[in-house]
Protein backbone atom coordinates (compact mmCIF):
# COMPACT_ATOMS: atom_id res chain seq x y z
CA UNK A 1 0.00 0.00 0.00
CA UNK A 2 1.02 3.65 -0.75
CA UNK A 3 2.36 5.52 1.90
CA UNK A 4 1.13 8.22 0.75
CA UNK A 5 -2.16 7.26 0.31
CA UNK A 6 -2.31 5.74 4.16
CA UNK A 7 -1.18 9.06 4.97
CA UNK A 8 -3.74 11.21 3.21
CA UNK A 9 -6.77 9.14 4.95
CA UNK A 10 -5.06 9.10 8.34
CA UNK A 11 -5.48 13.12 7.70
CA UNK A 12 -8.64 12.97 6.44
CA UNK A 13 -10.61 10.93 8.71
CA UNK A 14 -8.40 12.97 11.51
CA UNK A 15 -10.14 16.58 10.12
CA UNK A 16 -13.40 14.61 9.64
CA UNK A 17 -13.82 13.97 13.00
CA UNK A 18 -12.92 17.33 13.74
CA UNK A 19 -15.81 18.69 11.87
CA UNK A 20 -17.89 16.22 13.57
CA UNK A 21 -16.96 17.03 16.86
CA UNK A 22 -19.81 17.47 19.31
CA UNK A 23 -19.15 19.26 22.84
CA UNK A 24 -19.07 16.02 24.63
CA UNK A 25 -21.72 14.86 27.48
CA UNK A 26 -19.92 15.16 30.70
CA UNK A 27 -23.25 15.18 32.67
CA UNK A 28 -24.98 12.61 33.84
CA UNK A 29 -28.62 13.24 32.38
CA UNK A 30 -30.67 10.58 33.98
CA UNK A 31 -32.53 12.88 36.14
CA UNK A 32 -34.71 13.74 33.14
CA UNK A 33 -36.87 10.59 31.82
CA UNK A 34 -38.82 10.61 29.03
CA UNK A 35 -41.51 7.78 27.88
CA UNK A 36 -41.11 8.03 24.54
CA UNK A 37 -37.21 7.56 23.80
CA UNK A 38 -37.25 9.04 20.49
CA UNK A 39 -38.26 12.10 22.70
CA UNK A 40 -35.36 11.47 24.91
CA UNK A 41 -33.02 11.56 22.11
CA UNK A 42 -34.52 14.54 20.50
CA UNK A 43 -33.42 16.08 24.01
CA UNK A 44 -30.13 15.19 24.37
CA UNK A 45 -29.96 16.45 20.60
CA UNK A 46 -31.37 19.69 21.89
CA UNK A 47 -29.02 20.74 24.98
CA UNK A 48 -25.99 19.48 22.82
CA UNK A 49 -26.70 21.90 20.62
CA UNK A 50 -27.65 24.76 22.71
CA UNK A 51 -24.71 26.43 24.67
CA UNK A 52 -24.08 27.33 28.21
CA UNK A 53 -24.38 31.49 28.37
CA UNK A 54 -22.19 31.14 31.84
CA UNK A 55 -18.98 29.23 30.57
CA UNK A 56 -19.50 30.00 26.74
CA UNK A 57 -17.10 27.29 25.88
CA UNK A 58 -19.59 24.17 26.96
CA UNK A 59 -23.07 22.89 25.67
CA UNK A 60 -26.13 22.98 27.90
CA UNK A 61 -25.57 19.36 27.94
CA UNK A 62 -21.80 19.00 29.21
CA UNK A 63 -21.69 22.18 31.43
CA UNK A 64 -21.87 21.58 35.14
CA UNK A 65 -22.84 25.36 35.82
CA UNK A 66 -26.15 25.90 38.03
CA UNK A 67 -27.71 28.23 35.25
CA UNK A 68 -26.99 25.14 32.69
CA UNK A 69 -28.84 22.93 35.20
CA UNK A 70 -31.74 25.39 35.25
CA UNK A 71 -31.56 25.55 31.76
CA UNK A 72 -31.64 22.08 31.30
CA UNK A 73 -34.60 21.50 33.61
CA UNK A 74 -36.89 24.33 31.51
CA UNK A 75 -36.37 22.75 28.62
CA UNK A 76 -37.57 19.16 29.85
CA UNK A 77 -40.05 20.64 31.41
CA UNK A 78 -41.27 22.32 28.08
CA UNK A 79 -40.34 19.16 25.83
CA UNK A 80 -42.81 17.35 29.19
CA UNK A 81 -45.69 19.36 27.97
CA UNK A 82 -45.08 18.86 24.29
CA UNK A 83 -43.20 21.89 22.99
CA UNK A 84 -41.78 21.05 19.50
CA UNK A 85 -37.47 21.92 19.48
CA UNK A 86 -38.41 25.20 17.44
CA UNK A 87 -40.46 26.66 20.54
CA UNK A 88 -38.02 25.82 22.65
CA UNK A 89 -35.23 27.41 20.99
CA UNK A 90 -37.41 30.44 20.21
CA UNK A 91 -38.06 30.94 23.97
CA UNK A 92 -34.35 30.82 24.51
CA UNK A 93 -33.56 33.36 21.86
CA UNK A 94 -35.67 35.78 22.92
CA UNK A 95 -34.58 35.46 26.40
CA UNK A 96 -30.59 35.06 26.28
CA UNK A 97 -30.41 35.76 22.63
CA UNK A 98 -28.83 34.02 19.32
CA UNK A 99 -25.35 33.95 21.48
CA UNK A 100 -27.22 30.85 22.97
CA UNK A 101 -26.83 28.94 19.48
CA UNK A 102 -23.86 27.14 18.74
CA UNK A 103 -25.04 27.61 15.13
CA UNK A 104 -25.92 31.06 14.30
CA UNK A 105 -29.07 31.87 11.49
CA UNK A 106 -27.74 33.23 8.29
CA UNK A 107 -28.75 36.99 8.18
CA UNK A 108 -27.00 39.92 7.31
CA UNK A 109 -25.06 40.32 10.81
CA UNK A 110 -23.69 36.65 10.38
CA UNK A 111 -22.82 36.21 6.64
CA UNK A 112 -18.92 37.14 7.99
CA UNK A 113 -19.54 34.36 9.95
CA UNK A 114 -20.64 31.66 7.62
CA UNK A 115 -19.35 32.63 4.28
CA UNK A 116 -15.88 34.64 6.02
CA UNK A 117 -14.10 31.00 5.79
CA UNK A 118 -15.36 29.74 2.49
CA UNK A 119 -14.05 32.90 0.52
CA UNK A 120 -10.97 32.56 2.74
CA UNK A 121 -10.34 29.06 1.93
CA UNK A 122 -11.48 29.74 -2.08
CA UNK A 123 -8.98 32.44 -2.15
CA UNK A 124 -6.21 31.01 -0.95
CA UNK A 125 -7.41 27.49 -3.15
CA UNK A 126 -7.47 29.95 -5.95
CA UNK A 127 -3.99 31.11 -5.73
CA UNK A 128 -2.51 28.03 -4.63
CA UNK A 129 -3.47 26.76 -7.96
CA UNK A 130 -2.79 29.56 -9.93
CA UNK A 131 0.94 29.36 -8.67
CA UNK A 132 1.36 25.59 -9.70
CA UNK A 133 0.02 26.16 -12.80
CA UNK A 134 2.10 28.43 -13.44
CA UNK A 135 5.13 27.26 -12.25
CA UNK A 136 4.43 24.38 -14.74
CA UNK A 137 3.97 26.35 -17.73
CA UNK A 138 6.77 28.80 -17.56
CA UNK A 139 10.22 27.85 -16.80
CA UNK A 140 11.41 30.02 -13.91
CA UNK A 141 12.55 32.88 -15.86
CA UNK A 142 16.65 33.18 -15.21
CA UNK A 143 17.09 36.40 -15.64
CA UNK A 144 21.38 36.82 -14.58
CA UNK A 145 23.15 38.15 -17.01
CA UNK A 146 25.98 36.35 -18.75
CA UNK A 147 28.58 38.27 -16.41
CA UNK A 148 27.02 37.24 -13.54
CA UNK A 149 26.32 33.56 -14.25
CA UNK A 150 30.05 33.34 -14.92
CA UNK A 151 30.82 34.80 -11.66
CA UNK A 152 28.13 32.68 -9.60
CA UNK A 153 30.34 29.73 -10.94
CA UNK A 154 33.14 31.08 -9.59
CA UNK A 155 31.83 31.65 -6.30
CA UNK A 156 30.30 28.48 -6.75
CA UNK A 157 33.27 26.23 -7.70
CA UNK A 158 31.24 22.67 -6.82
CA UNK A 159 28.73 23.62 -9.86
CA UNK A 160 29.06 23.58 -13.12
CA UNK A 161 28.00 25.35 -16.02
CA UNK A 162 24.19 23.80 -16.99
CA UNK A 163 23.66 22.55 -13.90
CA UNK A 164 20.56 23.79 -12.15
CA UNK A 165 22.01 25.28 -8.92
CA UNK A 166 20.07 24.31 -5.41
CA UNK A 167 20.02 26.01 -1.86
CA UNK A 168 20.08 23.99 1.24
CA UNK B 1 35.02 34.88 0.19
CA UNK B 2 35.37 37.91 0.56
CA UNK B 3 34.00 38.93 -2.44
CA UNK B 4 30.43 40.37 -2.17
CA UNK B 5 27.69 39.58 -4.35
CA UNK B 6 25.76 42.73 -5.50
CA UNK B 7 22.12 41.88 -5.56
CA UNK B 8 20.59 44.18 -8.70
CA UNK B 9 18.19 46.46 -7.27
CA UNK B 10 14.81 46.05 -9.10
CA UNK B 11 11.52 47.13 -7.78
CA UNK B 12 8.96 44.60 -6.21
CA UNK B 13 6.13 44.04 -8.36
CA UNK B 14 2.92 45.29 -6.86
CA UNK B 15 1.76 41.43 -6.38
CA UNK B 16 4.27 40.24 -4.39
CA UNK B 17 2.85 42.95 -1.74
CA UNK B 18 -0.39 41.88 -1.18
CA UNK B 19 0.51 39.22 1.51
CA UNK B 20 1.49 42.32 2.97
CA UNK B 21 -1.55 43.81 2.18
CA UNK B 22 -4.07 41.28 3.59
CA UNK B 23 -1.78 40.97 6.94
CA UNK B 24 -2.28 44.72 7.54
CA UNK B 25 -5.57 44.15 6.60
CA UNK B 26 -6.05 41.43 8.84
CA UNK B 27 -4.33 42.68 11.89
CA UNK B 28 -6.31 45.68 12.19
CA UNK B 29 -9.18 44.26 12.05
CA UNK B 30 -8.14 42.38 15.02
CA UNK B 31 -6.32 45.25 16.44
CA UNK B 32 -10.38 47.34 16.15
CA UNK B 33 -12.23 44.00 17.90
CA UNK B 34 -10.13 43.76 20.60
CA UNK B 35 -9.06 47.26 21.61
CA UNK B 36 -11.55 49.76 20.03
CA UNK B 37 -14.68 48.34 19.82
CA UNK B 38 -14.18 45.46 23.24
CA UNK B 39 -12.74 49.08 25.24
CA UNK B 40 -14.80 48.39 29.07
CA UNK B 41 -16.33 45.59 27.85
CA UNK B 42 -16.38 42.26 29.46
CA UNK B 43 -15.49 39.78 26.80
CA UNK B 44 -18.16 37.23 28.49
CA UNK B 45 -20.68 40.21 28.06
CA UNK B 46 -23.78 38.90 25.51
CA UNK B 47 -26.01 41.65 24.21
CA UNK B 48 -29.32 41.21 26.30
CA UNK B 49 -32.26 40.40 23.29
CA UNK B 50 -34.35 41.94 25.67
CA UNK B 51 -33.66 45.68 25.50
CA UNK B 52 -36.77 48.10 24.09
CA UNK B 53 -39.09 45.07 24.95
CA UNK B 54 -41.55 45.15 28.14
CA UNK B 55 -40.01 43.51 31.24
CA UNK B 56 -41.17 40.26 31.53
CA UNK B 57 -44.33 39.07 33.16
CA UNK B 58 -43.77 37.72 36.94
CA UNK B 59 -45.45 36.87 40.29
CA UNK B 60 -42.72 36.11 42.70
CA UNK B 61 -43.06 36.08 46.08
CA UNK B 62 -41.63 39.14 48.81
CA UNK B 63 -38.24 38.09 50.26
CA UNK B 64 -39.12 40.50 53.15
CA UNK B 65 -42.75 39.37 53.56
CA UNK B 66 -43.34 35.99 52.28
CA UNK B 67 -47.02 36.42 51.90
CA UNK B 68 -46.87 39.28 49.51
CA UNK B 69 -46.91 38.63 45.46
CA UNK B 70 -45.20 40.88 43.62
CA UNK B 71 -45.81 41.50 40.09
CA UNK B 72 -44.96 43.67 37.24
CA UNK B 73 -46.88 46.16 38.57
CA UNK B 74 -44.25 47.20 40.59
CA UNK B 75 -42.04 48.05 37.66
CA UNK B 76 -44.47 51.00 36.54
CA UNK B 77 -44.53 54.91 37.17
CA UNK B 78 -40.87 55.25 37.87
CA UNK B 79 -37.83 54.81 36.43
CA UNK B 80 -36.50 51.85 38.26
CA UNK B 81 -33.40 50.05 38.58
CA UNK B 82 -33.73 45.85 38.45
CA UNK B 83 -30.52 44.85 40.73
CA UNK B 84 -30.06 40.69 40.34
CA UNK B 85 -27.97 39.84 43.59
CA UNK B 86 -27.70 37.23 45.78
CA UNK B 87 -25.92 36.20 49.55
CA UNK B 88 -23.65 34.09 47.89
CA UNK B 89 -22.13 36.41 45.18
CA UNK B 90 -19.05 38.49 45.70
CA UNK B 91 -19.51 41.07 43.22
CA UNK B 92 -22.35 41.70 44.62
CA UNK B 93 -20.95 42.88 47.96
CA UNK B 94 -18.58 44.85 46.33
CA UNK B 95 -21.51 46.88 44.44
CA UNK B 96 -23.55 47.13 47.70
CA UNK B 97 -21.99 50.28 49.15
CA UNK B 98 -22.97 51.91 46.01
CA UNK B 99 -26.28 50.89 45.21
CA UNK B 100 -27.06 52.04 48.99
CA UNK B 101 -25.28 55.04 48.29
CA UNK B 102 -27.48 55.36 44.94
CA UNK B 103 -30.75 54.87 47.04
CA UNK B 104 -29.63 57.14 49.74
CA UNK B 105 -28.37 60.09 48.31
CA UNK B 106 -29.58 60.12 44.47
CA UNK B 107 -32.96 59.03 45.40
CA UNK B 108 -32.99 56.23 42.87
CA UNK B 109 -35.69 53.19 42.92
CA UNK B 110 -33.71 49.73 43.19
CA UNK B 111 -35.87 46.67 42.58
CA UNK B 112 -34.16 43.89 43.98
CA UNK B 113 -34.32 40.35 42.38
CA UNK B 114 -32.70 38.09 44.94
CA UNK B 115 -31.76 35.06 42.86
CA UNK B 116 -30.99 31.43 43.42
CA UNK B 117 -30.83 32.53 47.04
CA UNK B 118 -31.86 31.10 50.60
CA UNK B 119 -34.09 33.45 52.12
CA UNK B 120 -32.57 33.16 55.98
CA UNK B 121 -28.55 33.73 53.67
CA UNK B 122 -30.18 36.70 52.01
CA UNK B 123 -32.41 38.62 54.76
CA UNK B 124 -28.90 37.95 57.02
CA UNK B 125 -26.95 39.60 54.17
CA UNK B 126 -28.91 42.78 54.20
CA UNK B 127 -29.34 42.99 58.34
CA UNK B 128 -25.42 42.93 57.65
CA UNK B 129 -24.94 45.21 54.94
CA UNK B 130 -27.83 47.24 54.50
CA UNK B 131 -31.21 47.20 52.32
CA UNK B 132 -31.10 49.65 49.56
CA UNK B 133 -33.93 47.82 47.83
CA UNK B 134 -37.32 49.50 47.29
CA UNK B 135 -39.16 45.75 47.48
CA UNK B 136 -37.16 42.27 46.73
CA UNK B 137 -37.92 39.83 44.50
CA UNK B 138 -37.25 36.75 45.47
CA UNK B 139 -36.70 33.98 43.13
CA UNK B 140 -35.12 30.95 44.80
CA UNK B 141 -35.46 28.76 41.59
CA UNK B 142 -34.44 30.70 38.73
CA UNK B 143 -38.07 30.48 37.31
CA UNK B 144 -38.30 34.54 36.53
CA UNK B 145 -34.39 34.51 35.82
CA UNK B 146 -35.04 32.53 33.02
CA UNK B 147 -37.67 35.04 31.73
CA UNK B 148 -35.21 37.74 32.14
CA UNK B 149 -32.50 36.18 30.84
CA UNK B 150 -30.20 36.25 33.94
CA UNK B 151 -26.99 34.38 33.69
CA UNK B 152 -24.99 35.80 36.46
CA UNK B 153 -25.21 38.02 39.10
CA UNK B 154 -24.70 40.95 40.08
CA UNK B 155 -26.62 42.24 36.73
CA UNK B 156 -28.90 45.23 36.55
CA UNK B 157 -31.78 46.38 34.54
CA UNK B 158 -32.81 49.88 33.59
CA UNK B 159 -36.62 49.83 33.38
CA UNK B 160 -38.71 52.81 32.39
CA UNK B 161 -42.02 53.85 34.07
CA UNK B 162 -43.73 52.09 31.34
CA UNK B 163 -41.92 48.90 32.05
CA UNK B 164 -39.88 48.52 29.52
CA UNK B 165 -36.31 47.34 29.81
CA UNK B 166 -33.97 50.30 28.53
CA UNK B 167 -30.48 48.99 29.31
CA UNK B 168 -28.76 45.87 31.47
CA UNK B 169 -25.54 46.05 32.76
CA UNK B 170 -23.79 42.71 33.93
CA UNK B 171 -21.39 42.69 36.50
CA UNK B 172 -21.34 45.61 39.12
CA UNK B 173 -21.59 49.06 39.46
CA UNK B 174 -19.17 51.25 40.72
CA UNK B 175 -19.50 54.65 41.06
CA UNK B 176 -17.91 55.17 37.56
CA UNK B 177 -20.04 52.88 35.82
CA UNK B 178 -22.73 54.91 37.43
CA UNK B 179 -21.82 58.45 36.26
CA UNK B 180 -20.46 56.94 32.66
CA UNK B 181 -22.62 54.25 31.72
CA UNK B 182 -26.26 54.22 33.71
CA UNK B 183 -27.07 57.61 35.23
CA UNK B 184 -26.99 59.31 31.50
CA UNK B 185 -29.60 56.29 30.56
CA UNK B 186 -31.65 57.28 33.69
CA UNK B 187 -31.92 60.64 33.25
CA UNK B 188 -33.19 60.18 29.50
CA UNK B 189 -36.13 58.08 30.80
CA UNK B 190 -36.91 60.00 33.74
CA UNK B 191 -38.01 63.20 31.46
CA UNK B 192 -40.25 60.73 29.95
CA UNK B 193 -42.15 60.32 33.06
CA UNK B 194 -45.91 60.87 33.00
Amino acid sequence: MNRCVLKTASIVLCLTGILLARPALAYTLEEFRFDDPKRGAEFRDLIAELRCVVCQNESLAGSQASVAQDLRREIYRRMQEGQTREQIIDFLVARYGEFILYDPPLKPSTVLIWLGPLVLVGAGGYLFIRTLKRKQTEPEPDDLTEEERTRLYQLLPQAEPGQKVCKG
Amino acid sequence: MDQEISHPSQRLPARALIPLWVFLALASLLFYVLYIRGTGQDARYIPSPLIGKPAPEFALPSLTDPSQTLTRDVLLGQVSLVNVWASWCPSCREEHTELMRLARTQGIRLIGFNWKDERADALAWLARFGNPYAVILYDPDNRAGIDWGVYGAPETFVVDAQGIIRHKRVGPIDTQVWETEIKPIIERYQGQTP
